[in-house]
C-alpha cells in the first residue's frame, strides 16, 4: 500500500459562522489576508516536504472561491513541488476537466509538470464538486459527457507525437494539437479519476484508470469498488484487478497516545464541520440524476446536509469509516477493517491537515503515521495483491 | 405527442378558431393550463412542451433556445400554420423572439410576457437576477406578487410530476446558463420583427424589470408595453383572467391561417 499526504491548503481564519452565508462560492475575499495566506502556503508546502522525508507520497487538489481549499490553480503548486521534492510521487486529484474550457492546455500543464519532476506525476481528473460550477460559470448539465471527452482529448494530446492532430468533438474543438513538451513518462503519466458513485466507477474500471473515492465509508465504498471491478472485467482486462487500481481517501490522524490522537482527530473534523454551504450551491440543476434532484426539491437533502455537519464527531466518523484515528495500533486496525470490508485498495489518501491543526501537530501526525503505521500497512497489504480476492468478499 | 425533426414533443391543443402558438416558460407548461383554457374559449391554442420540458424528449445535440426555435419552424410547417399569432412567456418569449426574427412573415401578432433573451444593460450588472444562485424562497419572492399563489407544492407533488419539475429546471440550466438568459445576437436581429408586438409584465415581476422590458421592446419596431397589476413574473398564473383578456384584446379576431 502507498500512503499519500494530502492537504487542502485551507484558510481557517474566518469570522463566526453565523456572520456568513457560505464558506464556498460567495464568501467575500476581503476576509483573506494575503500575508497570512503566504505564511500558510509556506507551511503547507513544508508539510508536504516532511511527508516526502518520511517516505510518503504527495497529493494535492483544487477548489475555487472557498476558504476550505485555497488552491484554485493546483498545477502551480504542483510545479513548485516538482522542484522542491526529489522522490515522492506527485498526485494531483485533480484537474477539474468538466469545468475547464481547454483540455489541451491541461495536457500541456501536466506534461510540463511531468518533465519538471522527471516523471513523478500522477495525473488525476475530476468532474468537480457541485459548488465549482458557479466559480467556473460551468454548465452543470452534461458534465460527465464533457469530462470524458476532455480526458480522451488530453490523452490524445499526450500521445500524439507526429505533428498536429485535430479533434472536432461534441464539446471541444482543436484543429492543431501538437503539445510541447510531451510527457516524461511514456506513453503518459498514470491517470486517476475520482468518483463517489458506482455508475461512474464502472466506466473508470473499463478504462483501467486508478479509481479514487473520498469519504464514502463502509456504506458507500463496497458498491463503488464492485462496480469498478465489474467494469474492469467486462472490458476484457482480465479477472484479476490489481490492488493499485483503487484508492481510498479518509481523514487520518495517528498519535502516540489516545489523548494526543483524539486531540488531532477533533481538529481534523473541521473539514466536515466548517463546510457551511447553502443548498442552492450544493445541488445545481443537472449535477445529480433527475430522480435524485426531484427528491432534493422535495426536501430530502436538507435534513441530510444539516445532519452530516451536526453529526460530525470523531467516534461517528471512525464508525462510518471516513476517519482513521488513534494510536498506531488502533489506526492500523481501522484501516485493515476498511481494507477487508471493501475488498482491498492499494492507495490510502490521507487528509492529514485541516482547519486549526497547527504545523507541529500536523507534522507529529505525519511522522507517527509514517513511522509506526505505514510500515505495517506495506507489509500487510502488498502492492502485488489482487483487489476483491479476499475470502470475505467472495462469500456473497 | 408529435414527432418534429426527430424530437418527440408533448402537445397541448385546446379550442377552435384562429390559432395561437403558445410557448411556455422555464418552469414548464403545467401552471399555465388555466390561462390557456381562457384563451381557448375564443381561439385554437397550440402549446408544445419544449424539448427537455414536460414529457418532450431532449436530443443530445440540442443545447440552445435557438435550437428550439428551429424545431418550431418545422412544427409550424407540419401544422400548416401559415400565419399565426405567437404568445411566449419568459424563455418561451425568447423562443418566440428568435422565431420571429427568422420568419416574420409567418407571424400574425406577437405577445411576449415577461420575456428574457436579450442583454441590454451594462456588463457589470446582470439584466436578469441569477436564478441558479439563490435560495428557492428568494426565487419565489421574485417570481410571485403573492407567493401564496404559487400553485406548485413540491412537498405534495406526485413523484412523476416532481420529476418533471426537476427535469424542467435542468433543461432550463442547459439552455440559459451561458451566456446567461440571452443570445448576444438576438438584439441585432429583432429589427426584422415587423409585426405588431405587445410586451406584458406583471407589476411586481422581480425577474424581468420594467427597464429591461422597455429596452427589449425598443428593439422591435411596432411594440407596445402593458402592465398587469398584482402579478409577479407569471401574470398568466397569478392573474389569468386579466392576462388572457389583455392578450385576446391585442390579438383581436386573429390572423388567418
Amino acid at each position: 500500500m502507498k500512503a499519500w499526504h494530502f492537504s487542502e491548503n485551507a484558510y481557517p481564519y474566518l469570522p463566526p459562522e453565523d456572520e456568513y452565508e457560505s464558506i464556498r462560492v460567495s464568501l467575500p475575499n476581503r476576509i483573506y489576508d494575503p500575508a497570512k495566506g503566504a505564511a500558510l502556503y509556506d507551511r503547507y508546502i513544508d508539510e508536504w516536504l516532511v511527508a516526502e522525508d518520511e517516505g510518503m507520497e504527495i497529493m494535492l487538489n483544487e477548489h475555487h472561491q472557498t476558504a476550505t481549499c485555497v488552491d484554485p490553480a493546483a498545477p502551480l503548486v504542483l510545479a513548485a513541488l516538482a522542484r522542491l521534492t526529489k522522490k515522492a510521487r506527485l498526485l494531483i486529484l485533480g484537474n477539474p476537466v468538466a469545468n475547464r474550457r481547454q483540455p489541451v492546455r491541461i495536457a500541456e500543464e501536466m506534461a510540463m509538470v511531468d518533465v519538471l519532476s522527471k516523471g513523478r506525476l500522477e495525473c488525476g481528473f475530476v468532474r468537480g464538486v457541485p459548488y465549482e460550477v458557479l466559480p467556473a460559470n460551468s454548465n452543470p448539465v452534461r458534465m460527465n459527457e464533457r469530462q470524458w471527452e476532455a480526458m480522451d482529448l488530453i490523452v490524445k494530446a499526450w500521445t500524439n507525437h507526429d505533428g498536429p492532430a485535430s479533434h472536432e468533438g461534441r464539446f471541444f474543438h482543436h484543429r492543431n494539437i501538437n503539445i510541447w513538451p510531451r510527457p516524461y513518462q511514456q506513453p503518459h503519466p498514470p491517470i486517476w479519476v475520482s468518483t463517489t458513485t458506482p455508475g461512474g466507477a464502472g466506466r473508470v474500471g473499463s478504462r483501467g484508470y486508478v479509481q479514487a473515492t473520498f469519504l464514502t465509508g463502509f456504506k458507500g465504498t463496497p458498491a463503488i469498488y464492485d462496480s469498478y471491478r465489474k467494469g474492469w472485467r467486462e472490458a476484457g482486462r482480465g479477472s484479476d484487478v490489481p490492488i493499485d487500481r483503487l484508492a481510498y481517501a479518509a481523514l487520518v490522524y495517528a498519535g502516540e497516545t489516545e489523548s494526543e490522537a483524539r486531540a488531532g482527530a477533533e481538529k481534523l473534523l473541521w473539514y466536515m464541520t466548517a463546510n457551511k454551504v447553502p443548498l442552492h450551491f450544493c445541488y445545481p440543476p443537472g449535477y445529480v440524476p433527475t430522480p435524485v434532484h426531484a427528491q432534493i426539491l422535495r426536501g430530502a437533502a436538507i435534513d441530510q446536509h444539516a445532519a452530516n455537519r451536526a453529526n460530525a464527531t470523531v467516534d461517528k466518523a471512525i464508525e462510518a469509516g471516513i476517519m482513521f484515528a488513534g494510536t498506531p495500533d488502533q489506526v492500523f486496525r481501522q484501516i485493515k477493517k476498511m481494507y477487508d470490508d471493501v475488498g482491498g485498495f492499494g492507495h490510502l489518501l490521507i487528509m492529514g491537515q485541516a482547519g486549526f491543526l497547527e504545523h507541529d501537530e500536523t507534522v507529529r501526525g505525519i511522522r507517527c503515521f509514517a513511522r509506526e503505521v505505514y510500515p505495517r500497512l506495506k507489509e500487510a497489504f502488498p502492492d502485488t495483491a489482487i483487489s476483491g480476492a479476499r475470502p470475505e468478499r467472495v462469500v456473497a | 405527442m408529435i414527432s418534429i425533426a426527430g424530437v418527440e414533443l408533448e402537445m397541448l391543443e385546446r379550442g377552435k378558431g384562429a390559432p395561437i402558438l403558445y410557448l411556455h416558460g422555464g418552469a414548464g407548461i403545467a401552471m399555465d393550463v388555466p390561462f390557456l383554457d381562457l384563451l381557448a374559449q375564443e381561439r385554437r391554442v397550440i402549446a408544445p412542451s419544449h424539448p427537455g420540458f414536460g414529457r418532450s424528449a431532449l436530443p443530445d445535440w440540442l443545447d440552445s433556445i435557438d435550437d428550439i426555435a428551429h424545431i418550431y419552424l418545422e412544427l409550424m410547417d407540419r401544422l400548416g400554420l401559415v400565419r399565426t399569432d405567437v404568445v411566449g412567456f419568459s424563455i418561451g418569449g425568447w423562443v418566440a423572439a428568435e422565431l420571429a426574427t427568422k420568419v416574420p412573415e409567418r407571424l400574425g401578432r406577437l405577445v411576449l410576457i415577461g420575456p428574457v433573451g436579450v442583454k441590454t444593460g451594462k456588463p457589470d450588472k446582470l439584466d436578469i437576477p441569477d436564478v441558479f444562485a439563490m435560495p428557492r424562497e428568494r426565487l419565489d419572492a421574485l417570481r410571485f406578487h403573492d407567493s401564496a399563489k404559487n400553485p406548485v407544492d413540491l412537498a405534495t407533488l406526485a413523484d412523476d410530476e416532481l420529476n418533471i419539475v426537476a427535469r424542467n429546471s435542468e433543461t432550463l440550466a442547459l439552455l440559459t446558463w451561458e451566456p446567461y438568459m440571452h443570445n448576444p445576437k438576438l438584439k441585432h436581429r429583432l429589427h426584422r420583427v415587423n409585426v405588431p408586438a405587445l410586451f406584458l409584465r406583471g407589476a411586481s415581476d422581480g425577474i424581468v424589470s420594467a427597464d429591461y422590458l422597455q429596452r427589449y421592446a425598443a428593439l422591435i419596431p411596432k411594440a407596445g408595453i402593458e402592465t398587469i397589476p398584482d402579478a409577479g413574473h407569471l401574470p398568466q398564473v397569478e392573474q389569468p383572467k386579466a392576462t388572457a383578456a389583455k392578450v385576446l384584446q391585442f390579438l383581436g379576431s386573429g390572423a388567418k391561417s
